[in-house]
């Protein structure tokens, strides 16, 4: 079977896609990645439609071994990983944002991802897992999705669905995927009358720092307290992707793709989802501003960032294969002193 | 009648019927639950994602790369105008229930002793309340059920335990409960069911349903131990359980 066998685990990895759609009604999270952005760039890098399930990399990678003849893997993130090619080799870095032909025996050793929570790794084809009611996310509090329900463990076999990587060029991303910088937007509600008009100010005014409890299910923030008009409880209800609930003791916890479909306590106001792929970034210490739009506003911000997104995947670069000459390219950009490639490994 | 539209982002609004918890609201809350199913299924509302029931509200999911909230908006009050039936249908499920020994009922005796009522007196009227399933969260097939003999109402317990084995059967407040998982729990155990409320092998993992009717039905240690043999193998005709099954509301 073509697989890559998880040598070393990282601390985070999970297989997910855009999430488990349609089952919030029967209490199923919709995990899924929480940087969709992110995911989408590391699917059209490797060749694959949006919601292929990809890995997942939180805060630090595992080391990945190819048991296939060949795979088209692509990163996307801010990750320094490295490659051993054979048993004596020694590593050589890769680069991120981009795909990578690998070869059977050959060693992919991800490492930290750097200046943020999460990046991805996608292989061309997917991965040859069954989906768990029509998706691969792993959801690990009920032990479903993924792969048995969980992280990534040292000994695991990731099984692909090509044993040999299709022909075809390696691509990278052009520039960096600009996430926006600034204030995080939301939408008041669906509770916002459930706090005093200080609080709502509160909210909007002040710095809000992300405290070490983040992870898939959301992030406790630290910063002034909010306070109440109506008390912290409401009869539980919906809780959609980015609400903010404030429980009594009045800071904020935004709920991301792990987060639990009904809740009991009020929810000032909701991150606009332009601005999820970031809070899925976030690393604890950071802080941050939020400021209020309007629903109207945030659905063409949301708009507005796919069709950047399309832009982005659409001008994609040809890259230079690891430690191949890239002829294509050469003939296309350096045909005068065409031995760049030796020259920049040499250096 | 008059809804209240509450923002939850640029993905999703609420549609909210009142602010009590009631046998009446949540029915108008799962009647367009069903009503957006059956649009959604014949071709309409596109854009929608799917509705999320709980006691007094709908929230109700969509891709702004699809759809507007201003374009679906409307569309929702409009099913809503059109009426929506006092009752919507769910399916009658039959929960068999053991009650028998401190190792399915440890908190019974204490239940019976804070009511002033006997051990017998508490399981006949669990076994004669008419439960509902007003809304499944927290945790992956967990129903909240309402509709419990008043006379039993307490509040949960000051200390939760760490473990609650999966499947018991528990009260807190006005409502009813069963444990999909092995998980912590304050509500007081009074029984436990052979069947799982989530098993990953099934097709639908999920067994109950928001608007289900719930009948608990007593059995004995044998009878118990004959179904959960069946339920462990995965052999369990399930369909035994439920009854007047008329549709499984999921959008």
């Amino acid at each position: 079977m073509s697989a890559l066998t998880v040598v070393r685990a990282g601390l985070f990895d999970t297989l997910q896609d855009i999430g488990r759609i349609g089952y919030m009604a029967l209490g199923i999270p919709t995990a899924g990645a929480m940087d969709r952005i992110g995911l989408s760039l590391a699917n059209a890098l490797a060749g694959n439609p949006p919601n292929t399930a990809g890995i997942e990399i939180g805060v630090m990678g595992p080391d990945l071994l190819v048991n296939a003849e060949s795979v088209r893997i692509a990163l996307a993130g801010p990750l320094s990983p490295t490659l051993i090619e054979g048993a004596d080799a020694a590593p050589k870095p890769l680069e991120s944002d981009r795909s990578h032909l690998l070869k059977r025996g050959q060693m992919l050793r991800i490492g930290m991802v750097e200046g943020a929570s999460t990046a991805y790794l996608t292989v061309s084809g997917g991965f040859a897992v069954p989906p768990f009611m029509g998706s691969l996310s792993t959801y690990a509090r009920a032990g479903i999705g993924g792969l048995e329900g969980r992280k990534l463990a040292a000994g695991d076999s990731l099984p692909i669905a090509r044993d040999t990587a299709p022909a075809g060029q390696e691509h990278k991303l052009a520039a960096p995927f600009d996430y926006g910088s600034g204030s995080i937007r939301v939408i008041w509600g669906p509770q916002d009358d459930y706090f005093s008009a200080a609080g709502r100010q509160t909210f909007v005014s002040s710095e809000y720092r992300v405290s070490k409890e983040a992870d898939r299910m959301g992030i406790r923030f630290e910063g002034p307290t909010i306070e109440h008009s109506k008390g912290a409880d409401i009869i539980s209800d919906g809780i959609g992707p980015g609400a903010i609930q404030v429980p009594g003791a009045g800071l904020p916890i935004v709920l991301l793709g792990d987060r639990q479909t009904v809740g009991g306590y009020s929810k000032i106001a909701t991150v606009a989802s332009v601005d999820l792929p970031r809070l899925g970034r976030l690393l604890p210490g950071l802080t941050v501003r939020f400021s209020a739009i309007g629903v109207e506003e945030a659905e063409g911000l949301r708009r507005e960032q796919e069709v950047r997104l399309a832009r982005a995947i659409a001008s994609f670069q040809a890259a230079r294969p690891a430690g191949g000459i890239d002829l294509a390219r050469l003939y296309e950009e350096n045909l005068i002193d065409g031995i760049v490639y030796e020259r920049e490994a040499v250096r | 009648m008059s809804v209240r539209y509450l923002s939850c982002g640029d993905t999703a609004f609420s549609v909210e019927f009142g602010n009590e918890i009631s046998p009446q609201i949540n029915g108008q809350v799962m009647a367009l639950h069903a009503a957006v199913g059956r649009a959604k299924a014949a071709g309409a509302l596109g854009g929608l994602v799917e509705t999320v029931p709980s006691m007094r509200s709908l929230m109700v999911c969509y891709d702004p790369l699809s759809t507007t909230r201003a374009e679906l908006q409307p569309q929702i009050d409009a099913l809503i105008a059109r009426g929506l039936p006092a009752d919507a249908a769910g399916r009658t499920v039959r929960i068999p229930c053991c009650y028998d020994g401190e190792e399915f009922a440890p908190d019974l005796a204490e239940v019976a002793e804070r009511t002033g009522k006997t051990s017998e007196q508490v399981i006949a009227e669990h076994l004669t309340s008419p439960f509902k399933v007003y809304v499944l969260g927290f945790m992956p097939g967990l129903a909240y059920i309402a509709g419990l003999e008043p006379s039993l109402t307490l509040p949960r317990r000051p200390q939760p335990r760490v473990r609650v084995p999966r499947s018991s059967v528990a009260i807190a407040m006005d409502m009813t409960t069963i444990y999909p998982f092995e998980s912590p729990g304050g509500w007081h155990l009074i029984g436990r069911t052979p069947l799982w409320m989530f098993d990953k092998r099934r097709e639908q993992p999920v067994f109950l349903a928001p608007g289900d009717s719930l009948v608990f039905e007593r059995i004995d240690r044998a009878r118990f131990d004959a179904i959960a043999s069946e339920v462990e193998a995965g052999k369990l005709d399930w369909s035994l359980f439920y009854s007047d099954w008329s549709e499984l509301i999921t959008p």
